[in-house]
């Protein structure tokens, strides 16, 4: 009896520091898509550079998580819901390491645009990289509360950005057909909004993520109403 | 985003949506209870083994795994004080009818046990030991070509083809058990009840018998017992969880070892108790 209980809180350990480390690179992730968006909005150079140079901590994260998970699957064999905690931290990983390469993006866009004069005022943009965070901070949320119905809010969301995203394009084409010396900003700007659309989109997939891992349910693609093979 | 399919293993199966499989019932077993003397070791079992499948019965020590592999065989009528309630049907004949013929039963039925034990016989001997007894064979070479083609059947053949006549008990374990194995099929059973049939094996050995369980599949129903739910997960189909004499949940075996329905299956696959 003692040593099959000392081997799963060995296990129960391990499985607590993948976690905790998930929530780290999250944090990290979404630190840099707050700071990448206050920069454009501030016209804050320093504050972009720092994020387009400083991805590193992230990236060793992503492979740390990822050691941590194969090390969990090779040692313990988890099954059920600890096997899908770890099949979704792997995900969530890569979602989160994304996120983190979407941040840059957004940096890399906002310096170029940021050497031109402002195209217009920016309102949609702050917004949408608001829904954007606050999805990934329900995501993790959830994720760490093992909360199905706040993972189904943050699908729920994904509608939301994504017409932002619209709106944000139609509004800058009248701009650019107005006057093209505005198209190369604009243009940035209309990244800017797809880098923060393509966030949401991974903060949707951690919703689903989260979903699969505490009710085995698999809401991606529809899937529920998919005929199974 | 990957496709659908590359995970729909981890994915719970909605029992609606995805029956256990469309194949016949060979064992239909109905309220079973069992008791040894006063002691009720199973109680009101009822489950179906299905056709050309692999069932592994799973649950901690004591959980009436083994009693209730058992009675699929009536192995336990021979313990004094020992007695089942309840209907265990092999293709509809009742087994506990009164007019059963208990060779005739565990021809069909056969068994390999945990501790490999071959007769002190030859190699040859063991195989050919049932088919003997049980008048199945016409003449030396028909006993001969049966030994063969149940050592082949337990890959064992290519090992032992030059050791015919060598003792049974010169093999290694890992052997021995496929020798038990192909002296049980020897017989042509039908159902193949396994009782921990690696756990005394090493992970090579251990390898090989499931392998073997694989394949045998095709032609025999195959029950497991095992305490290593990894051989659990690796050679079922079906899996059952036994605990305190009950069966607690009996599903297709990636559903129970992925999101099992019940929280004490969950706590026991998981390592949480037992």
């Amino acid at each position: 009896m003692e040593p099959a209980e000392r081997i799963v809180r060995h296990f129960q350990e391990d499985l607590n520091a993948l976690q905790k480390r998930l929530i780290e690179m999250a944090g990290l992730a979404e630190e840099r898509v707050r700071v990448a968006i206050e920069g454009l909005v501030a016209r804050d150079v320093s504050a972009l550079d720092r994020i387009t140079t400083g991805d590193l901590p992230i990236n060793e994260l992503h492979i740390e998580i990822d050691n941590r998970a194969f090390t969990l699957l090779a040692l313990h064999q988890p099954m059920a819901a600890d096997l899908r905690t770890i099949v979704a931290a792997v995900k969530i990983n890569t979602d989160l390491e994304r996120v983190g390469d979407l941040a840059v993006n957004i940096a890399e866009a906002g310096r170029r645009y940021l050497a031109h004069p402002p195209v217009k005022p920016l309102i949609d943009i702050p917004r949408m990289g608001d829904i954007a965070q606050q999805m990934l901070r329900s995501a993790l949320d959830a994720f760490i509360r093992r909360d199905t119905a706040l993972a189904q809010r943050v699908l729920d969301e994904d509608d939301r950005v994504d017409s932002l995203k619209d709106q944000v394009f139609r509004e800058l084409l009248t701009y650019m057909l107005q006057d093209p010396s505005t198209i190369a900003p604009a243009l940035d700007l209309v990244l800017v909004s797809r880098h923060l659309e393509r966030i949401a989109d991974h903060a949707t997939n951690i919703g689903e993520d989260v979903i699969f891992m505490v009710s085995a349910r698999d809401v991606r693609h529809g899937a529920a109403t998919l005929p199974r093979k | 985003m990957a496709g659908l399919s590359s995970l729909s293993a981890l994915t719970a199966p909605r029992a609606a949506q995805r029956p256990l499989s469309p194949r016949p019932t060979k064992i239909s077993v109905r309220n079973l209870n069992f008791y040894y003397g006063e002691k009720q070791a199973l109680q009101s079992i009822s489950l179906e083994i299905q056709s050309n499948l692999v069932t592994a019965f799973i649950g901690p020590s004591g959980c009436g795994k083994s009693t209730f592999l058992r009675t699929l065989n009536r192995m336990n009528d021979i313990i004094p004080g020992a007695r089942a309630e309840g209907h265990v049907r092999l293709d509809g004949l009742d087994i506990f009818d009164r007019g059963v013929d208990l060779v005739e039963l565990r021809r069909r039925v056969g068994m390999v046990f945990q501790k490999s034990n071959p007769f002190p016989k030859s190699v040859f001997e063991n195989v050919a030991y049932g088919l003997r007894v049980n008048h199945l064979v016409t003449g030396r070479r028909d006993l001969a070509e049966r030994v063969e083609e149940s050592l082949r059947a337990a890959a064992l053949w290519g090992e032992v083809k030059d050791r015919l006549h060598e003792s049974g008990l010169s093999l290694s374990g890992g052997q021995q058990q496929r020798l038990c194995i192909a002296r049980a099929l020897a017989i042509r059973p039908e159902v193949l009840l396994m009782d921990e049939p690696a756990s005394a094996l090493d992970p090579i050995a251990t390898q090989r018998i499931e392998e073997l369980i694989y394949t045998l599949k095709r032609d025999y129903t195959i029950v497991i017992v095992t305490h290593n739910m990894q051989q659990a997960a690796r050679v079922s189909d079906v899996t059952a969880f036994f605990w305190l004499g009950r069966l607690v949940e009996f599903d297709a075996t990636d559903k129970i070892f992925t999101a099992p329905a019940e929280k004490l299956t969950e706590d026991y696959i998981t390592g949480r108790f037992g």
